[in-house]
């Protein structure tokens, strides 16, 4: 810490504020890039002898760091803030002045994301080791994303928390399969088939959506830990009637369902397929970009709609009931219809998810719908800050990316008992991480609050202003 | 014949509420008048704020109605509506005894969820907003200017974007007031407006009241404990002890009724000697009000319903004095 001293003999008080905010600054500036290097720098793939694996280069990563945490630090220096010792202003403008560093970066996020997420294929022919492995692991983390970003509509603006989210995933899924499966070839005939995700998926969603409803109106009444008792008691009943009700979903074998398609035209080594059509080579990628690029746009969906959602009546209302819904009742504001609203787009979102899950894995079975996976949306929702849809990016990554990782982490073998593999302890390295997250940083990645309209100026909300619901 | 019999905004009539053996309001009868503050005091515990949560629907009176009259000849009986059909259809709105603001959100987003019900009409239930249909764009516009005009007269326009819970006390009472006149109100019901503000701020709160109540016709009502804003500004004041009312009048009348003095000084058995029973009883003798001589003399009922709170002697008294006020 060069700066520390320097501050100290132009002023006391104000300094030391400026110092350790810059040090948390840097920090979370070396987290982020972290974050960002181990999947694409400290990770090589490495094609040998018919066999990829996996060179890694974490001196690399850790060089890199170091390198965007020192223009980082001559930035805040020579750059933002030019000359602090003249500048010797009172803590409050200066504090005032870091806020303003931190939310231009902000605002450089998102599209910076975005462009990355919508490049990210185009690597694969840079790089052609990038295989599919990696294409489906971003697709695995997509579907995490934007199932956060609907449970997010429910737990982060309007305060209801909901332990069951895996329920409305699975009505998507099963809806996708069943209608593909049986009752399309039945009412339309089987040249439906190649169609059956296009035409599905909008049923798909109304139906999570009306379940949504459904579970809504028994627990209107029940706030904070009730309503997540009933919740999870919900998401636990529709798998259990997926389990038991053989006739319907097959029971626990689980149903086979088709593949997404080419708009119509099949990703196979066969003529009429998609490689056919277009004349090109087959290649597996193929099928997994597109996957790729219909959960980004899933995803992107669900990000924009509920991004407007909020600036609307509904969204200000949702927050209001979030922070007080006595308040709001009093305001006239019918508390009944807005809680069923939130339930159900964020149930939408959920069914969409779903109906994309059982058309990527072409097969759908119960035990893809149990309560952890509700747990683990939750805590990427947690994680990345309660009502935050990019912080949401952030811990989805953080998640379900150390999953992938532990699997690759043989050199741990060396310091685990024999006999046991690291992606066993998968769980209990993501729960120390979380109860460390939530000690250094109780509401998660992103903490303050975007205002929906203002006259002026833009001034996030502290978080500890905002509530976080009772249910 | 008061102006507010002639024409009430609200009528209140039998008003009874019991939450198991208690009667916490017991056979109430008033009306506030158009364009009028009306006040309604008393000692703590007296059923006040009972009285708010029934005409706002946040309770359901066991007994009684509560009419609420527009000036255009609609009348509501808001004992049958729920709360948030109240603010929407009665035009009838509240603030609350602790300040219930969104601490989250910024003042200007206060305001606008106050504007909840006409935006959401306007953004065509959500469908039309979410393709950014202009009549919603409008809408927010018209919106946003009325958040203006009330931040304006609560002067707090210079912290429109803060977040509410930022804000020092005072201005958070005021805010809450802006928020509710955003519900575009025809009766406005305050729960101790002034509790906690310094005597400055209590002065700027009664011109802003008087401004509401002769700017934009609106009907006020109003539970206080600061008698210099109750005896300032309200038109009219409706004296409570007991759940039952003891008084009503203009406030000089309700200054020299021996009544309300017995409440609010208490009486002892042998009725020589006056104790102090509420802090506030400083504020009632600064107003100007003096002990009768005769609160001695004043016969006693009969005590014949007792009431059904732990009676101690001096209850009794209260009890007996409520009466009297009752039958006059």
């Amino acid at each position: 810490m060069s700066v520390a001293p320097k501050n100290n003999s132009t002023s006391d008080d104000g300094k030391a504020l400026t110092s350790s905010a810059l040090a948390k600054d840097l920090i979370s500036t070396a987290v982020i890039t972290l974050l960002i290097l181990i999947p694409i720098v400290a990770m090589k793939t490495v094609i040998g002898q018919g066999v990829i694996s996996i060179v890694y280069r974490f001196g690399m990563a850790f060089a890199l760091t170091g390198i965007v945490v020192g223009v980082r630090l001559f930035l805040h220096l020579f750059v933002w803030h030019k000359a602090p010792s003249a500048a010797s202003k009172s803590t409050a403008a200066s504090a005032l002045k870091t806020v303003s560093v931190s939310e231009t970066i902000a605002k450089y996020i998102a599209p910076g994301l975005l462009i990355f997420a919508l490049c990210f294929p185009v690597f694969t022919f840079f790089h052609p080791i990038w295989d599919k492995r990696v294409m489906d692991l971003a697709v695995y983390i997509l579907i995490y994303i934007m199932l956060g970003w609907g449970l997010n509509v429910v737990v982060g603006l309007a305060g209801l928390l909901d332990l069951g989210y895996v329920a409305f995933y699975a009505v998507g899924a099963y809806a996708y399969a069943l209608l593909s499966t049986v009752y399309f070839p039945q009412w339309f005939g089987t040249g439906i088939l190649p169609w059956a995700f296009y035409i599905t998926l909008p049923v798909a969603g109304l139906l999570a959506a009306t379940w949504g409803v459904v579970l809504g109106f028994p627990v209107l009444r029940l706030r904070g830990d009730y309503l997540a008792i009933v919740t999870l008691a919900f998401g636990e009943m529709i798998r259990l009637v997926l389990v038991n009700w053989f006739s319907f979903t097959n029971g626990p074998q689980g149903i086979s369902v088709p593949k997404i398609t080419f708009f119509g035209l099949p990703f196979k080594d066969a003529p009429g397929s998609f490689s056919d059509f277009f004349g090109i080579q087959f290649n597996r990628i193929h099928f997994y970009i597109f996957l790729y690029y219909v959960i980004l746009t899933l995803a992107l969906i669900t990000y924009f709609v509920t991004k407007r959602l909020r600036r609307l009546p509904i969204g200000r209302a949702w927050e209001a009931l979030r922070e007080d819904e006595i308040a709001c009742r009093s305001l006239g504001i019918n508390t009944t219809t807005t809680k069923l609203t939130a339930f159900a787009i964020g149930a939408m979102f959920g069914g969409f998810a779903g109906s994309f899950f059982a058309a990527r894995q072409g097969f759908v079975s119960p035990e893809s719908f149990v309560y952890i996976e509700s747990a683990l949306i939750l805590a990427i929702v947690v994680l990345g800050g309660l009502g935050s849809q990019i912080g949401i990016v952030f811990s989805a990554i953080a998640i379900m990316g150390s999953f992938e990782l532990f699997r690759e982490m043989d050199f741990m073998k060396a310091v685990l008992p024999s006999g046991t593999e690291p992606i066993q302890f998968r769980m209990l390295a993501v729960g120390l991480a979380m109860v460390l997250m939530m000690r250094f940083r109780p509401r998660g990645f992103v903490t303050k609050r975007e205002p929906t309209v203002f006259l002026k100026e833009k001034k996030s909300v502290s978080g500890d202003l905002v509530a976080e619901g009772h249910g | 014949m008061m102006q507010w019999t002639k024409d009430p905004e609200l009528q209140v009539q039998h008003l009874t509420m019991r939450f198991g053996g208690l009667t916490a309001i017991g056979d109430l009868s008033f009306d506030a008048g158009r364009k009028q503050i009306t006040a309604l005091i008393g000692p703590n515990g007296a059923g006040k704020t009972t009285v708010f949560n029934c005409i706002t629907g946040f309770y359901k009176p066991s007994e009684g109605m509560i009419k609420l009259r527009h000036p255009d000849g609609k009348e509501f009986l808001l004992e049958r509506m729920d709360d948030f059909i109240i603010t929407q259809k009665a035009k009838v709105a509240r603030t609350f005894q602790n300040i219930r603001l969104f601490s989250g959100m910024t003042l200007l987003e206060n305001l606008m969820v106050a504007q909840h019900n006409t935006l959401m009409r306007a953004s065509g239930f959500t469908i039309g907003g979410i393709f950014g249909s202009g009549h919603f764009k409008r809408a927010e516009n018209e919106a946003i200017e009325k958040c203006k005009y009330w931040l304006d007269k609560v002067n707090l326009t210079e912290r429109a974007d803060d977040a509410a819970g930022d804000l020092p006390y005072g201005a958070q009472r005021r805010l809450e007031i802006a928020r509710a006149m955003c519900t575009n109100p025809r009766l406005l019901c305050l729960d101790e407006p002034a509790a906690g503000l310094n005597p400055r701020e209590s002065d700027e709160l009664n011109k802003l009241l008087l401004s509401i109540r002769d700017d934009h016709n609106m009907a006020i009502l109003l539970i206080e404990h600061d008698m210099s804003v109750v005896m300032g500004i309200s038109d009219h004041i409706v004296v409570l002890d007991y759940g039952r009312k003891i008084a009503d009048g203009t406030p000089n009348e309700i200054k020299n009724d021996p009544a309300v003095i017995r409440a609010y000084l208490g009486v002892e058995e042998d009725e020589n000697e006056v104790a102090i029973g509420n802090v506030k009883v400083a504020d009632l003798v600064n107003e100007g009000l003096t002990v009768h001589a005769d609160v001695s003399t004043r016969t006693m009922p009969k005590i014949s319903a007792a009431p059904k709170k732990p009676v101690a002697k001096k209850a009794a008294a209260k009890k007996a004095a409520a009466k009297k006020g009752g039958r006059k």
